[in-house]
């Protein structure tokens, strides 16, 4: 199969930021590929070097066969991006931020509406308003539409969820694997860890580096602590004291339950032991498999 | 005691068309509430108009007993404000921003020093208090804003999506911060799309439409929907009609 993507020992520096070091990654054709690292890992800069917005530094970067500096011209067209920060025109209403972007690519609403549909149809009943009084979450939309109106081959987006809410989220991702079933390769990042388990692969960036490239099941595996779920009535005690104890590693809440990370070979019999102890009431501990959330965490702290 | 909020049918319109519609409800003193609803069900226009910015069209709203029609300048004491893009100036350094809005609630010198150096003592950003706070990660530029929006000790806090785009790890330490202004008796007032940090809430109100269709601790709304997450409530509940 032909790589989409091919990135070759790719640097990029600022003032007094290596935002980016030394990553190379190949991303295959068709595939869906997320990006996950925390805010200031380099991932936007990587998006502005493969979208040809940013020169490398050093290193070199192939989109769709063409190369992101000396190609950027006959690259454009073929790339969708939508920036994590607002790209739209506040002042223009949603219709005509839709339209004018079609207009740069030398197509119209029409031709391609069929792959907007979905999204598109929710901003419909507001298409005369303007693109500034939009809700956090409706322009998240709206951006994304603006970067697919032009039906690119590869489509890049940079935090295309953030603000948007559980039920549009889970339909923007349905979205996603259909524009992915039709050939669509697609980079996504994401600070929802649930979304990070629906790529085909992804890879986890820190401090400009990537620290690994895995199937989301990889990811977790790489997980190779004692994790339990625990519960009891008062929360925020129960943090505390879980924190204090001499066996947890690390304790984050997960929900209604808290994840506790604990030395090798502790049991729930022990942190009962502990717990009531503590006069915890409604104890509840059970031994848990990791998800990709606990894993991705875990490295983050690793490489902290 | 006086309810944190308390609103009566408090409404917004926009011309014809109504992003708060009637919303009734009350938070008590003390409480950390969920202020849960799909993009466009009308939070932000509701906490626009509870922080005293938004004139509403109708009905009527205390906070801390004030009335947000005519007592706007004791609302502002009494509470801090987390927007939903951003509330720290990116051109004023880490200390400059504490001291400016340490300024505005009129705290003294003496004071504001001391609290700017509490701040980044306890947020470890004492190697970056001196530089511009558009350099720091977004994590910490969210912690800090929470902690200047709780500068003059409010009694209630309002934050509009504090962990939008945050990680997991730092969303998290986000978390354990609420907690403690909570501990200590303040108020949370907190949007989310985050709905694991519904779980974290004493209460929760979801908005569909500009109407709040729910509200009630976590525990009662799972059961009532047969639903073992607050993901699995509000996909339930969210999708309005046309409101998307
Ligand atoms: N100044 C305005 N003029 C016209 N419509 C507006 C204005 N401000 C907000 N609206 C509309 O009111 C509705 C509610 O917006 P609001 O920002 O309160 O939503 P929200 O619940 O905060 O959504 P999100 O989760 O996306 O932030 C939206 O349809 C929005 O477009
Ligand atoms: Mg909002």
């Amino acid at each position: 199969m032909m790589d989409a993507i091919q990135i070759e020992q790719v640097s990029k520096a600022f003032a007094d930021t290596q935002a980016v070091s030394d990553v190379s990654l190949t991303i295959q054709a068709g595939e869906l590929f997320g990006l996950i690292g925390p805010d200031g890992a380099g991932k936007t800069t990587l998006f502005k070097i493969l979208v040809t917005l940013l020169r490398p530094d050093q290193g070199k970067a192939v989109v769709n066969g063409l190369d992101v500096v000396r190609d950027f011209r006959k690259l454009r067209p073929l790339i969708g991006y939508m920036p994590g920060r607002f790209s739209l025109y506040p002042d223009l209403s949603v219709e005509e931020n839709l339209s004018f972007f079609a207009t740069v690519f030398g197509t119209t609403i029409a031709a391609n509406y069929e792959l907007i549909r979905d999204i598109y149809g929710q901003l419909e009943p507001f298409k005369n308003r303007r693109a500034g009084a939009l809700s956090g979450g409706m322009k998240q939309k709206l951006a994304l539409c603006c970067a697919l109106i032009h039906k690119p081959d590869v489509l890049f987006l940079d935090e295309p969820t953030t603000g948007v809410d559980a039920v549009s989220r889970k339909e923007f991702w349905e979205m996603l694997h259909r524009l992915n079933e039709r050939g669509l390769t697609i980079l996504v990042s994401t600070p929802y860890m649930d979304e990070a388990g629906q790529c085909d692969r992804i890879a986890l960036m820190q401090t400009g580096r990537i620290l690994a490239v895995d199937t989301p099941g990889g990811v977790e595996n790489l997980f190779q602590k004692p994790l339990f779920a625990v519960k009891a009535r008062d929360t925020y005690r129960l943090i505390q004291d879980l924190r204090a104890a001499p066996f947890t590693e690390t304790c984050y809440a997960f929900g209604e339950y808290l994840h506790l990370t604990t030395r090798p070979s502790v049991t729930a019999g022990t942190i009962h032991g502990y717990l009531t102890g503590k006069q915890h009431e409604f104890v509840d501990i059970k031994p848990i498999k990791a998800g990709i959330e606990d894993s991705f965490m875990a490295l983050m702290q690793d490489h902290g | 005691m006086d309810k944190a909020v308390s609103t009566d049918k408090l409404t917004k319109r926009f011309g014809d068309f109504v992003a708060t519609n009637e919303i009734t409800f009350d938070v008590a003193q003390g409480e950390i509430f969920g202020f849960l609803g799909a993009n466009g069900a009308g939070k932000t226009t509701a906490i626009r108009m509870l922080c005293g910015l938004l004139k509403p069209t109708s009905g009527s709203a205390t906070i801390a007993g004030f009335d947000v029609y005519r007592q706007t300048e004791q609302i502002k004491q009494v509470i801090g404000y987390m927007s939903q893009r951003f509330s720290l100036y990116e051109d004023l350094t880490v200390r400059e921003n504490i001291r400016f809005y340490g300024g505005i609630y009129g705290l003294p010198k003496t004071e504001l020093r001391r609290k700017a150096d509490e701040i980044i003592q306890t947020l470890e950003l004492g190697t970056v208090a001196d530089k511009l706070v558009a350099s720091l990660p977004l994590g910490w530029k969210q912690r800090l804003a929470f902690s200047v929006a709780l500068v003059h000790d409010p009694r209630i806090v309002f934050l509009d999506e504090p962990t939008g785009g945050v990680d997991p790890i730092t969303r998290r330490q986000f978390w354990d911060m609420i907690y403690e202004a909570a501990n200590r008796g303040t108020t949370i007032f907190v949007t989310t799309h985050y709905m694991d940090e519904a779980e974290y809430c004493n209460r929760v109100s979801i908005m569909v439409d500009g109407r709040i269709k729910a509200l009630d601790t976590p525990a009662a709304m799972k059961q009532a929907f047969g639903v073992d997450s607050m993901d699995g409530v509000f996909q339930i509940l969210a999708r309005g009609t046309s409101t998307k």
